[in-house]
């Protein structure tokens, strides 16, 4: 039994529920993106997930996707893939704990290019699944001290004052570490992007 | 906007109506946890064009077969649960990972945070995965999940559903959904589903009983196809 014609739009979103944990992250999370061989900076990404009233979400599955150190995909699309570094699988998902938070361990990702032209700023892409989110937000965590964020095309899409909802921020006290909150709504609410 | 990406796919953007508001009221975990800005419309580059490809490793026969990963069979209905995943032209997306998790034949998940007083089944956990196959073909034995109640309004009731998740190629097409069943009396009372404003792409989330894949003697066969969003390929450069 084939598909109509008629059939082929694509087919709509629901939330993941409250009891995603079974099916995604009870045995098949994955935190580490970039193991300890992985070449470049070592990044540990702390994320905290905020509903409209400023609460932590508790039952927020994130998922993270990013290139290498040298901004290549490990994914037959990117054709630079000669020497991608094998220990940068690029993926990663969690679900976010009691008080909304979740620990990726990860490196810092390279360029990639934005067009025939230009680099865009090291950034991972991230996708946020919970129970009253319908569809898959996405959206891209950047670092706050990058030089590159400046000439960024995408990011120069964002309007400015919003900019800073897209931002990573590093931990003073502990090197390595950085922060990013996601705020799903309301003031401060993050960029989410129609990917 | 940016120059293309030479030999960058650009995945096409389905229509507005036929995918759920991130808003939508009625079912009130939307009101604090739904965007209230507009989505920045992002041109694809590699990052949205790239994805993981995850899974593939560490997938047993009992992983799609959610009636055998126990000691002895689960309590309710057998069903077999099948389809194609396909991309918006039709074309079959193969080897991509197809993840479920359902609540058991009482209406109950294996789950700390369910609270339903309906009784849990030693010998139902209530996920599986599978890898589509060459053709995009995927199939899974699992048992009919219960209805259960929930607290978004009173006497609220979630129809019986499966949850699906897809990876397909790309980050963009990404996609976590709900298979419902065909007569399911609670369908046109679910906020959930009708978070989709268009009626023909909510009976697209609504299974179809299938005599083909009915086992005699043994289960009944729901087909359930997936469509993913397609891409448009440039031509590559020489």
């Amino acid at each position: 039994m084939g598909l109509s014609t008629t059939d082929l739009t694509p087919t709509p979103s629901q939330t993941v529920g409250p009891y995603f944990h079974l099916g995604c992250t009870d045995t098949h999370a994955v935190s580490c993106i970039a193991g300890t061989n992985a070449k470049g900076e070592r990044v540990r990404l702390i994320c905290q997930v905020f509903d409209g009233d400023g609460t932590p979400v508790d039952d927020a599955m994130i998922e993270i996707w990013q290139a290498d150190s040298e901004g290549r995909y490990s994914h037959p699309a990117d054709r630079d893939t000669n020497g991608t570094d094998p220990h940068c699988a690029g993926f990663g998902r969690l679900a976010t704990d009691a008080n909304g938070f979740c620990i990726f361990e990860t490196i810092k990702p390279g360029r990639v290019p934005a067009d025939a032209e230009s680099l865009q700023a090291p950034h991972l892409n991230a996708s946020v699944f919970a129970r009253g989110v319908l569809k898959r937000l996405a959206t891209r965590i950047y670092f706050a001290d990058e030089p590159a964020n400046a000439e960024c095309p995408v990011l120069n899409q964002v309007p400015g004052e919003r900019r800073s909802t897209l931002m990573a921020r590093p931990d003073i006290h502990n090197p390595g570490n950085w922060f990013f909150a996601i705020h799903l709504c309301g003031k401060n609410e993050t960029v989410f992007f129609d990917v | 906007m940016q120059k293309q990406l030479p030999g960058a796919n650009q995945y096409r953007r389905p229509e507005a109506s036929s995918q759920p508001d991130s808003l939508y009221p009625p079912y009130q975990a939307t009101l604090r946890r739904a965007p209230c800005q507009p989505l920045i419309f992002l041109p694809h580059t590699l990052s949205e064009v790239t994805g993981p490809v995850y899974g593939h490793s560490e997938i047993s026969t009992t992983d799609s077969d959610l009636t055998r990963q126990h000691a002895a069979e689960p309590l309710g209905e057998r069903i077999i649960v099948s389809g194609r995943v396909v991309d918006d032209t039709g074309r079959p997306v193969p080897y991509t990972l197809v993840e479920i998790w359902q609540a058991n034949a009482a209406g109950r998940y294996r789950h700390k945070k369910d609270g339903h007083p309906a009784p849990l089944d030693p010998n139902f956990s209530g996920a599986g995965r599978v890898l589509t196959d060459a053709d995009g073909g995927y199939r899974f034995t699992t048992i009919k999940p219960g209805a259960y109640p929930w607290e978004n309004h009173s006497n609220a009731w979630r129809p019986a559903h499966i949850h699906f998740s897809l990876f397909g190629p790309a980050f963009s097409t990404r996609l976590v959904t709900q298979m419902y069943f065909p007569g399911d009396p609670l369908l046109p009372y679910d906020p959930v589903l009708h978070s989709i404003p268009d009626e023909k792409a909510r009976q697209r989330l609504i299974s179809k009983f299938d005599f083909e894949t009915t086992q005699p003697e043994w289960a009944l066969g729901f087909r359930f196809d997936v469509v993913l969003r397609g891409c448009e390929a440039t031509p590559l450069e020489k």
